[in-house]
């Protein structure tokens, strides 16, 4: 199999450049094009093709996912976020911003809907990868 | 440009019909794809092609193309590719369970 | 809240720990817990009494959707209590009885028979307290749906099925119409409550939907009180366990006609609609069921149709009770209040002794295994206790002295009398018919009485016909109709009892205003009467009776005679044939299988839809003007994406087909580009790869394409329905973009573009809107997103294996 170590290097350098340049995406949506459903889908671009080049079984290993509890923990995300400002008084969903001092990072700002847009992340990922590994893995 | 867009989309919906139209479920669900293509065009083609920069604020510009539908038709995007998948399931274990893809002999029987 | 809605309630909470007790408790027969509940209730509405007897009411108020006129108030008068001692007294008895009825723990599913029978206690409650028409409403749909919950309570049984769904579509629909009619009395009066209404009782007189009001009105009292036409479903009906027959369908439910009916008379009763309505239909029900009580074979089936023809004299005689609205009490003195003297009077004895035989011939059933007539007799020696209270019941019924049915027979009989005396409403030369009529059904009800006592009773024991060994039944089943059958005894001795306690505060609840401040009815109830006109009606009732008794082998060669089931059945049975049938024809029409057909109607209507709009308004325009100018390589975009698309039909192997979808797809987002929509273009890019790998791995299982074999003609349907389509989006979108222009109107993404950092802190206009302004769409969409991935994963990995108990 000499064809695929080609492929399978060449694959990891690119996964880690698509996954990690995914995660940029993702916390950019807020100022610029990007956000949890840009980010959600390059990340599952970016595993899919682990996935393709790589077998199934290896991968899975390396990366124990369950994208139906993924799936899950992004809907209790992103409904909890809502339900924090019932708490302070607001109607639902309501999102709050700030800007912090932080160590190394400087001034930065936080808003709650970064937690928001996380769920929407985990959820897209989850949903993608489910849906295609599920048919992938159906033998019947 | 609106017009040409529009009568692009016209012949998007045309051929998205006729494909739904047919007996083969694959082309049924590509049917079904260029529909969500053709309304995604419409949407944002109606809302007005006229220049302006990126809905970013970054860009500091005069003026800037309308945010709302495109927020709207990234979410349509997103619900289509789940519809699509869920869609193209339901075609392979129609074609698993019943071992045809053809419509006309899927059809139920009238007792059923 | 008080005491009172609590009271209400009560029953509701105690249905939801009836499983609980029935599941942990099992030693304990699940009864015995539910028994308490009717008791106590029992004695606290009893306190009520002399309160009420003194002419005093409670109303206590709760609002539950105030904006809307509904609110759950309970008024407590006369009518109310009398109906709530009803409901809980018998009720005690009923779960009593039912404990030794129902004995084997194991085998019944009791906590589903007490839950239905709380829920329809509950619900019979709220009926008669409710002051709201709309929560009386919904109290009274929840009691059809337990009497029919009831009735297929031996569900495997089809007889039984059929019984409660019959119950239910009639009884329900009757609701329905019943609804429409109270919201006509909201229309009219702008209330629902009912002592609002009765005020304003002149407004609803005069109002032009006061007929149709009150059709619809009645038309729900009719089908609950099994009056003809509607009596069919009570027969059947009585599938469902005895306890339930003898509470719900004798002594409460199907009285719940009845309390309406009294409860609206000051609403309706002045007119003369009303009078010949609710009395003819209630003479013409009491002759009808008994003529046909006296064709059956079975014993419940004999008791159901005697529910109804009784049923029918209450109703006649609230009827013509309420012509005392025409008559000054100190010009003819109380004659025209007999009538509802009698109504209310024979309301109660009706209870206990039909009761007490329902609960009766439970027993016969119960011991011997039989409830026909053709099978039992000479079970006097053996169940001499049964036999005993059998007797009472069955004279009370028949009307002889001295029980209380004789009181209120005679009552009635002087009643049909005093509407001969009538002036009004053509009653000079129509009122004849009442006391001709009451006198005939009274022979054939002394008739079937005496069939029903013999036939079981007297005569030669038949052991050979039996299945079981017969003995006397144990005491617990016969303290109830024990019970009963002493009230029988105890209101026929002392009726005053209950005159000065219950029945005046009920007439006073059913005539209002008649009585001047401050007046009573004075009640007194005595047997002799001297020798009177009702007298010897009395005695001719007894003997016509027994002729026809002794005669009813000659009557079995008449062939109506031999039919048990009511004629009507074949109208309801045939028309939920055609029903059914009609439905079936209109579906297969439509419903042609082929995923195509679906399609072409629905694009069809559209463009007739759109078309039609489009010529009858002439809204047709299109505006060159305004345009974004065309750059090249938007030109050299869209011809690809024209090729590509136009292509795709053509297209008869399944990986071009796919390559070919994503490459439009693709250019799509190049065209987003174009747009200044990067985000679009993004989520478009990525949704295409992901797209693609999601079709090569499904279309890997999938057979190749083939060439589509279509006739020429269902070819050309397929081109002209898809260039319609295409043809009318373009025309909209054309005409919608020369709206546009023509109408400039400010965006409502301004907003959005001026306060997306002020209130957001964030630069990205679409994400902003997706995760903030929006948010709740946003959640919305991941949350349609996560259905369908668990929906694959459903169809996939959960799949039946054709063993499954679906």
């Amino acid at each position: 199999m000499k064809s695929s170590l080609m492929l399978h290097t060449i694959t990891r350098i690119v996964a880690f450049i698509i996954l990690s340049f995914s995660v940029f995406l993702f916390f950019a949506g807020h100022n610029n094009p990007g956000g949890g459903f840009i980010g959600g889908l390059m990340t599952a671009a970016g595993l899919l093709l682990l996935y393709v080049s790589f077998d199934l079984k290896t991968i899975k290993r390396v990366i124990p996912f369950n994208y139906t509890t993924m799936i899950a923990t992004g809907m209790l995300l992103a409904i909890g976020t809502g339900v924090v400002s019932m708490f302070l008084g607001d109607a639902y969903l309501t999102q709050y911003f700030d800007y912090f001092q932080l160590p190394i990072l400087g001034e930065t700002e936080l808003t709650t809907a970064l937690p928001f847009d996380l769920g929407i992340y985990l959820v897209v990922v989850g949903v993608a990868l489910l849906s295609i590994l599920t048919i992938a893995e159906d033998d019947a | 440009m609106e017009i040409l867009m529009i009568l692009v989309i016209g012949v998007i919906f045309t051929v998205a019909t006729y494909l739904i139209l047919t007996k083969s479920l694959l082309r049924v669900v590509i049917g079904l794809i260029m529909y969500g293509h053709g309304a995604h065009l419409l949407f944002i083609t109606l809302a007005g092609l006229k220049q302006g920069a990126p809905p970013l604020l970054g860009e500091e510009a005069v003026a800037y193309a309308d945010p709302l539908p495109q927020a709207v038709v990234l979410t349509a995007i997103v619900i289509g590719f789940g519809v699509t998948a869920f869609l193209l399931v339901i075609a392979y274990r129609t074609y698993k369970v019943h071992q045809t893809d053809d419509l006309d002999q899927l059809r139920g029987s009238a007792d059923e | 809240m008080s005491l009172l809605h609590l009271v209400i309630l009560a029953p509701f909470v105690l249905a939801i720990l009836v499983p609980f007790l029935y599941k942990y408790v099992r030693q304990v027969h699940t009864g015995w817990f539910v028994m308490i509940l009717p008791l106590t209730l029992f004695i606290y509405f009893l306190q009520f009494l002399p309160m009420i007897s003194r002419g005093e009411t409670i109303y206590e108020q709760q609002p539950w959707i105030p904006s809307l006129g509904i609110n759950f108030d309970v008024y407590v008068d006369g009518l109310g209590l009398l109906f709530g001692l009803l409901i809980t007294g018998i009720g005690t008895l009923v779960v009593l009885y039912s404990i030794y009825y129902l004995y084997n723990k194991k085998k019944e599913s009791l906590h589903n028979f007490y839950v239905y029978l709380l829920m329809f206690m509950g619900a019979m409650l709220g009926v008669v307290f409710s002051d709201n028409l709309m929560t009386l409403y919904i109290f009274w749909e929840l009691t059809s749906l337990a009497s029919s919950l009831l009735i297929a309570y031996w569900f495997h049984k089809e007889r039984s099925r059929y019984g409660a769904q019959k119950s239910m579509l009639i009884t329900v629909s009757g609701g329905f119409a019943m609804l429409a009619g109270f919201s006509l009395l909201y229309v009219m009066t702008n209330t629902f409550s009912i002592r609002e209404i009765i005020a304003q009782a002149d407004v609803i007189v005069t109002s032009p939907l006061f007929i149709p009001a009150m059709l619809l009105v009645l038309a729900g009292a009719f089908t609950k009180s099994a009056q003809f036409p509607f009596h069919i479903w009570l027969p059947d009906a009585m599938e469902a366990p005895t306890p339930v027959s003898a509470y719900l369908h004798s002594a409460t439910m199907v009285k719940a006609g009845i309390y309406l009916v009294a409860r609206l008379t000051p609403v309706f009763g002045i007119t003369q609609h009303w009078f010949w309505i609710v009395s003819g239909f209630g003479i013409f029900t009491l002759i009808w069921g008994s003529v046909s009580a006296i064709r059956q074979k079975d014993l419940k089936a004999i008791l159901a149709f005697s529910t109804i023809s009784q049923l029918g004299l209450i109703m006649a005689l609230l009827g013509l009770g309420s012509a005392a609205f025409h008559y000054d009490v100190a010009v003819v003195g109380t004659l025209y209040y007999t009538a509802t003297l009698a109504a209310v009077f024979h309301l109660i004895n009706h209870a206990t002794f039909k009761g007490s035989l329902f609960m009766i011939v439970g027993i016969v059933d119960h011991e011997t295994g039989t409830r026909d007539i053709r099978k039992l007799g000479g079970l006097m020696a053996i169940m001499p206790i049964t036999f005993t209270v059998a007797l009472i019941g069955t004279l009370s019924m028949a009307g002889v002295p001295p029980f209380n049915g004789f009181l209120s027979k005679e009552m009635f009989f002087t009643a049909a009398l005093n509407a001969t005396t009538m002036d009004i409403f053509n009653m000079q030369t129509l009122g004849i018919l009442f006391p001709v009529i009451a006198w005939i059904a009274s022979i054939f009800t002394f008739a079937y009485c005496i069939l029903m006592f013999s036939r079981t009773f007297l005569g030669k024991f038949k052991p050979e016909k039996l299945e079981k060994e017969v003995h006397e039944a144990p005491i617990g089943l016969l303290i109830p109709p024990i019970v009963l059958a002493s009230l029988v005894v105890i209101f026929g001795l002392f009726p005053n009892l209950l005159a000065y306690s219950i029945i005046e505060p009920t007439m006073a609840s059913i005539l209002p205003n008649v009585l001047a401040d401050g007046e009573r009815f004075y009640v007194n109830i005595y047997h002799w009467h001297g020798f009177n006109t009702e007298l010897f009606m009395t005695i001719g009732v007894v003997i016509f009776g027994s002729l026809i008794y002794l005669n009813l082998k000659k009557w079995a060669e008449v062939n109506w005679f031999l039919r048990e089931r009511d004629p009507l059945n074949w109208v309801y049975d045939n028309s939920l044939v055609w029903t059914v049938n009609g439905s079936i024809k209109v579906t297969n029409m439509q419903m042609t299988g082929l995923l195509r057909d679906y399609f072409v109607f629905m694009t069809v209507f559209i463009i007739g839809l759109m078309g039609y709009t489009m010529i009858k308004y002439n809204i047709f325009a299109i505006d060159l003007a305004n345009v974004a100018e065309v750059s090249p390589y938007v030109l050299i975009l869209v011809i690809v994406l024209l090729a590509t698309t136009v292509l795709l039909p053509f297209i008869s192997h399944r990986i071009t087909a796919i390559v070919a979808t994503g490459v439009i797809g693709f250019l799509i987002a190049l065209l987003f580009v174009v747009f200044r929509a990067p985000d679009l273009a993004l989520t478009q890019l990525l949704v295409e790869t992901v797209m693609v790998v999601l079709f090569l791995l499904a279309f890997y299982h999938l057979p190749e394409l083939r060439k589509e074999k279509f006739t020429p003609r269902f070819k050309l349907t397929n081109l002209v329905v898809s260039i319609g389509v295409g043809l009318v989006i373009t025309l909209t979108a054309l005409s919608a973009h020369a709206f546009s222009h023509a109408n400039p109107i400010q965006p409502i993404s301004d907003y959005f573009v001026k306060n997306s950092y002020e209130l957001a802190g964030g630069k990205n206009m679409v994400n902003v809107i997706l995760v903030d302004f929006r948010g709740l769409d946003t959640m919305l969409e991941v949350l349609v997103l996560a259905i369908a991935a668990l929906g694959i994963v459903v169809l996939i990995k959960l799949r039946m294996t054709g063993k499954e108990d679906v």
